[in-house]
């Protein structure tokens, strides 16, 4: 279609032969008010508030609804003219007669300066825009909802005026609805899909969480009316940058690569189980990480500390090693609680007037600038007590005042127990494998240890290798560490995953395995023994044969044939017969 | 010149290595005419002492077939291997101990116990047994000490060839005989010692025409038990077939007459017990994951001591089974 | 004097190999007994190994690899442990008592596990005591005075 040129109160704009006026309008920033009209629906001219006086070709001068009125060559509008003002004023005043004194019509009333209507108001909260039948029917496509009955009697309303297999329970008439006449409500004991269709960060399109990555939105077909209709794709309509493909579905793909790292990281302990420190039965015992999902600005106390009432606590306990060090549990050392504790003993001193009592077993602050940091806690007026705590229980009623959980320890500094009445808890919990660590470490044929920490090829000299070539290891999967370790880790690691990729080519072991072909009598008895696929048999020679880039050296299709035809170099049977005779002489 | 002196000695088998060297037909007769045969109990009349009377390394060649099982077997190994340049252990019996060295299983005493007392066929009330020595008025008789341990001819003696088979392969036989003839005509130099001479250095299969297949195995059977596809690898069928275990160079005569090779050439070049070889090779393609029906599939082979060390038992690794009393 | 056992163990390089060496670093207890011979893999172990190690003296043998399902080879373990009854099957069947062998799974991690096994097995092994070869050697000093004899 053309492009055409047309004036809006002087001003020429160029737009689209036959699209709108009021699109045109809109776009010069021309205030036109409106009722019935909606960007994402066809314009459907019921409420008579957009109404312009235009001069067309044959320069005939008319009144007409700007909200469906093509743009044509050389078409004239005039949006304000007392003419205009006067008709939009009469318009309202009649749909005011019939309709309640909804928000919406009452200031838009104030705008065109109509304080009292002249046949005064109505009763009806339906103004008949039919904005809800025609999202229902044009973007929606449930086609749930239509007018019911002619004149004064006219209502929207579902088929036969009963509940309606055809909703979805969207929302979107509900969304739509200028006045709140449409309300969503549970009904026939069908639950509503969204009741919050206007609240962006739950909508069907959305980013999942405030710091996700990628931060961008994504779509939840289960709640998307698309998925459910085949309609709708008003998302689609909204972008500009053309982003939302309908169409995309989630797709596993198969990605070929050279190297793997390893980066799963830890879980954090249930401390559920640990029944003396009261977790999940008493109010305001919390774990490390609730405490650090609270201090984050994106938490659900917008980085306040705060206890389940709302209120800020008085006093709150820090209790170390919470599973680690502990025989019963784990009995390694989680390394990044006492310096993490130390930090929040800083968060809370900063953001509250707290008194905080931290409970360790020692104070392992081994890092550069972990004891200054430290230094500086102690500088902040935080009780430092040596010893684990014992136990959580409700304070006695004499003591409730001073704070409703009663704190057990042994201080073994100062050498006697002691009972610390406090308003909140933190667990320290212990970092721990993550569950699957075991299975994910088949996968890639990583071993774990008796802790379920992915094993490094060798402690000191191959740190973030592993055992299986191309594997690497970074951060906390490989055991418990702080960040600048696990980001170090994984600068490593990502430097060895490099230099195996800018080199394009493996370096193998020399150890693989050959078959001696003036041995080899093909009977085949290793072709399926190498887990690897590396043996092959050569049907024109009748031999078998080892393809030594895929020997790994394991030597079992050595050990398994039955002619000695294959040699595992650098452990063939001669070396170890050898051995054998060797440490037994 | 001289002819060439040869010398054949049967210790301790079935004698089906000395039919062999006659089943050589026309060459036999070549051999005759190229070689002086100083000794061969089985066709010519000379005496133990005609050979202690000869010089040390006066025969050329001896071809030494049976097992060492008693004290007259070594006494002749000790004997003929003094008096020869080049001492070949002939078959099966010398090479690996072979059959009578599945005597090894047992114990000379248990032999004994069934031979003069226990067989059926047997009326010994007074459980009278063989003395090696026995005085008579005109002097002491005496017969060879009958060992608790067959050995094979290099466990007792230095052997310079070894030639398999049980027995070694005609065909094989007229090989070998030729290449000697050659080599003592033409001055060629001689096999490096310890040299397997009649046989190959890869196994049976190599021979067996059978179609073969990767394989796994379910479960073993008896060759009775099943029509056998005659195409086909025994082994893939479920019989144990030795073939890949064992050295090839008959031709693989059983498996085209459609039973199992039962081993008889001994381990292939490289193996040292042709038993365990065959047990890893085979145990490796079970098809079982499950430890107990991995198990229940080996108790299912059918005899599998006699089928693993059949013809190599007094040379393999362990040499004898351990009989406690 | 008391008896004590010689033991050979065939340990894979991954698992048990690392193992063993934990214990050594971790300066934990086990019994002297074992001469260690590593192999890539515990599929690489022969019964050939088995048998040369008892004809040569061993009075037990000792096999270590990793845990079904962590093979660094994916699955020599498997074909180890296919291999393994055959051979204490094989041993019986030379009149040798089958527990002399012994296969166990150890990972890299499992020190104490490593000296709980080898401790376990060398006192197996002297319960059993030693295992003598009956006529394996060949006495040809005997076998010369027969001749004399007769
Ligand atoms: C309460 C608390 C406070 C802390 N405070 C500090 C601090 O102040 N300073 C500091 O230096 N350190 C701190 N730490 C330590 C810090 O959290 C760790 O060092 C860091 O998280 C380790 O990073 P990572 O990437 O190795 O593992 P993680 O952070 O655990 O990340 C692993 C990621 O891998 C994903 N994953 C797991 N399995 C799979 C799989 N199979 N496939 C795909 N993805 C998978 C997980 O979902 C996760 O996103 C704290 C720890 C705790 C518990
Ligand atoms: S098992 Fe040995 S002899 Fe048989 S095909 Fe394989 S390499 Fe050749
Ligand atoms: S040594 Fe192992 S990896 Fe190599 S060919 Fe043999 S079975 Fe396969
Ligand atoms: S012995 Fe070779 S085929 Fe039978
Ligand atoms: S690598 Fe340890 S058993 Fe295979």
């Amino acid at each position: 279609m053309g492009m055409v040129t047309i004036r809006i109160d002087g001003k020429p704009i160029e737009v689209e032969e036959e699209s709108y006026i009021l699109q045109a309008a809109q776009t010069l920033a021309i205030d036109i008010p409106t009722l019935c009209w909606y960007r994402y629906i066809n314009p459907y001219a019921a409420c008579r508030l957009c109404m312009v006086e235009i001069t067309d070709k044959r320069g005939r001068v008319r009144m007409v609804t700007s909200c469906n009125f093509p743009a044509e060559a050389g078409l004239g509008v005039r949006t304000h003219t007392p003419r205009v003002l006067a008709t939009r004023r009469m318009n309202f005043e009649m749909l005011a007669s019939r309709c309640a004194p909804a928000p919406v019509l009452v200031d838009l009333g104030k705008k065109l300066g109509i304080e009292n209507p002249r046949w005064g108001w109505g009763e009806d909260t339906c103004i008949l825009c039919g904005l809800c039948v025609r999202v229902c029917d044009e973007v929606v496509g449930a086609q749930a909802i239509g007018f019911a009955a002619r004149g004064t009697s006219r209502t929207v309303t579902t088929p036969f005026e009963v509940d309606s297999e055809a909703c979805i329970l969207c929302g979107a008439c509900a969304a739509v609805c200028p006045t709140g006449h449409i309300r969503m409500e549970e009904c026939s004991g069908r639950e509503i899909v969204h009741r919050e269709i206007t609240l962006g960060p739950n909508a069907a399109i959305s980013v999942p969480f405030r710091q996700a990555v990628p931060n961008a939105p994504r779509i939840d077909p289960e709640y998307c009316v698309h998925f459910r209709t085949g309609g709708c794709k008003v998302c689609a309509q909204v972008c500009p940058m053309e982003c939302i493909d309908h169409e995309d579905e989630e797709r596993r793909e198969e990605i070929e690569v050279g190297a793997v790292i390893l980066a799963t990281g830890f879980q954090d302990l249930d401390p559920t189980p640990l029944k003396q420190y009261g977790y999940g039965k008493l109010p305001n015992v919390i774990t490390s990480m609730e405490f650090e999902r609270m201090n984050s600005a994106a938490g659900s106390t917008d980085g306040k500390i705060l206890m389940e009432g709302g209120q800020e606590p008085r006093s709150i306990a820090i209790l170390h090693c919470i599973g680690s060090r502990d025989e019963k549990h784990h009995p390694y050392c989680s390394r990044v609680c006492c310096m993490y504790a130390l930090k929040f003993a800083h968060l809370v001193k900063e953001k509250t007037t707290a008194e905080v009592y931290q409970l360790y077993i020692d104070l392992r602050s081994f890092g550069k600038g972990y004891e200054e940091f430290f230094q500086r806690i102690l500088t902040e007026g935080v009780n430092l007590i040596r010893g684990k705590g014992a136990e959580v229980v409700p304070a006695p009623q004499s003591r409730r005042d001073e704070g409703p959980l009663l704190v057990r320890c042994e201080d073994t500094l100062a050498g006697r127990f002691r009972e610390i009445p406090v308003d909140m808890v933190i667990l320290c919990t212990a970092l721990e494998a993550q569950q699957d660590a075991k299975e994910t470490g088949r996968k890639f044929g990583v071993s774990v240890g008796a802790d379920g920490w992915f094993i490094e090829r060798h402690p000191k000299l191959g740190p973030v290798s592993t055992t299986t070539d191309g594997i690497f290891l970074a951060g906390a999967c490989q055991g418990p560490k702080d960040i600048p370790d696990a980001v170090a880790q994984g600068g490593a690691a990502a430097a060895q995953a490099m230099s195996l990729m800018i080199r394009g080519e493996v370096e193998m072991d020399a150890a693989c395995a050959v078959v001696d072909e003036a041995l080899c009598s093909g009977c085949r008895l290793c072709n399926e023994l190498c887990p690897y696929g590396a043996i092959s048999f050569d049907i024109e020679k009748t031999l078998s044969l080892v393809n030594a880039a895929l020997c790994k050296a394991c030597g079992t299709c050595a050990a398994g044939c039955p002619s000695g035809a294959i040699k595992g170099l650098h452990f063939t049977d001669q070396q170890i017969y050898a051995e054998i005779e060797g440490i037994l002489s | 010149m001289a002819k060439p002196k040869l010398a054949l000695y049967w210790a301790s088998s079935c004698g089906g290595c000395e039919i062999a060297v006659l089943d050589t037909e026309l060459k036999v007769l070549e051999i005759a005419d190229f070689f002086d045969i100083v000794f061969w109990p089985c066709a010519t009349d000379f005496k133990y002492d005609d050979v202690r009377a000869m010089k040390d390394g006066e025969i050329t060649l001896t071809l030494f077939n049976g097992a060492i099982r008693n004290s007259e077997n070594y006494e002749l190994a000790k004997l003929l291997r003094q008096k020869s340049v080049v001492l070949c252990a002939f078959g099966s019996c010398a090479a690996d101990g072979c059959i009578p060295g599945l005597a090894n299983f047992t114990t000379a005493e248990e032999i004994l116990r069934y031979v003069y007392e226990d067989s059926p066929s047997t009326v010994n009330p007074e459980k009278i047994r063989p003395q090696t020595e026995y005085a008579v008025p005109e002097g002491v008789l005496s017969i060879p000490h009958f060992w608790n341990t067959v050995r094979n001819l290099s466990q007792v003696v230095d052997v310079d060839y070894i030639m398999p088979g049980c027995p070694p392969q005609p065909d094989q036989i007229k090989l070998v005989v030729d290449a000697v003839i050659d080599i003592l005509k033409n001055g060629k130099p001689l096999p490096p010692k310890g040299t397997v001479l009649g046989a190959d250095e890869r196994a049976c299969c190599d021979e067996c025409p059978r179609k073969k297949d990767v394989k796994t195995i379910k479960k073993f059977v008896r060759p009775h038990e099943i029509i056998p596809d005659p195409e086909i690898c025994l082994l893939e069928q479920g019989i144990l077939c030795m073939g890949p275990a064992t050295r090839g160079g008959c031709g693989a005569k059983c498996v085209n007459a459609g039973v199992p090779c039962r081993g008889c050439y001994g381990p292939p070049a490289n193996v040292r017990d042709q038993g365990a070889k065959m047990a890893s090779a085979i145990a490796g393609v079970l098809d079982a994951d499950d430890p107990s029906e991995i198990d229940a599939i080996i108790a299912g082979i059918p005899d599998m001591m006699g089928t693993f060390y059949r013809f190599s038992l007094p040379h393999s690794t362990l040499r004898r089974k351990q009989v406690r009393a | 004097m008391s008896f004590e056992p010689r033991l050979v163990g065939f340990l894979c390089n991954w698992c048990s190999y690392t193992g063993a060496d934990l214990a050594g670093t971790a300066r934990m207890k086990y019994p002297p007994n074992m001469r260690v011979i590593r192999v890539m893999c515990s599929g690489r172990v022969d019964p050939n190994f088995i048998l040369e190690a008892l004809a040569h003296g061993a009075d037990g043998v000792l096999v270590l690899g990793c845990h079904p399902g962590d093979c660094h080879y994916a699955e020599g373990n498997y074909k180890c442990r296919k291999r393994l009854p055959i051979t204490k099957r094989l041993v019986e069947g030379m009149g040798i008592e089958p527990q002399r062998v012994r296969l166990e799974w150890v990972s890299a991690s499992e020190a104490s596990r490593f000296s709980e096994v080898v401790t376990e097995f060398t006192e197996q092994i002297r319960v059993l005591g030693p295992l003598k070869l009956e006529d394996w050697t060949f006495d040809r000093a005997a076998a010369d005075a027969q001749l004399e004899h007769n």
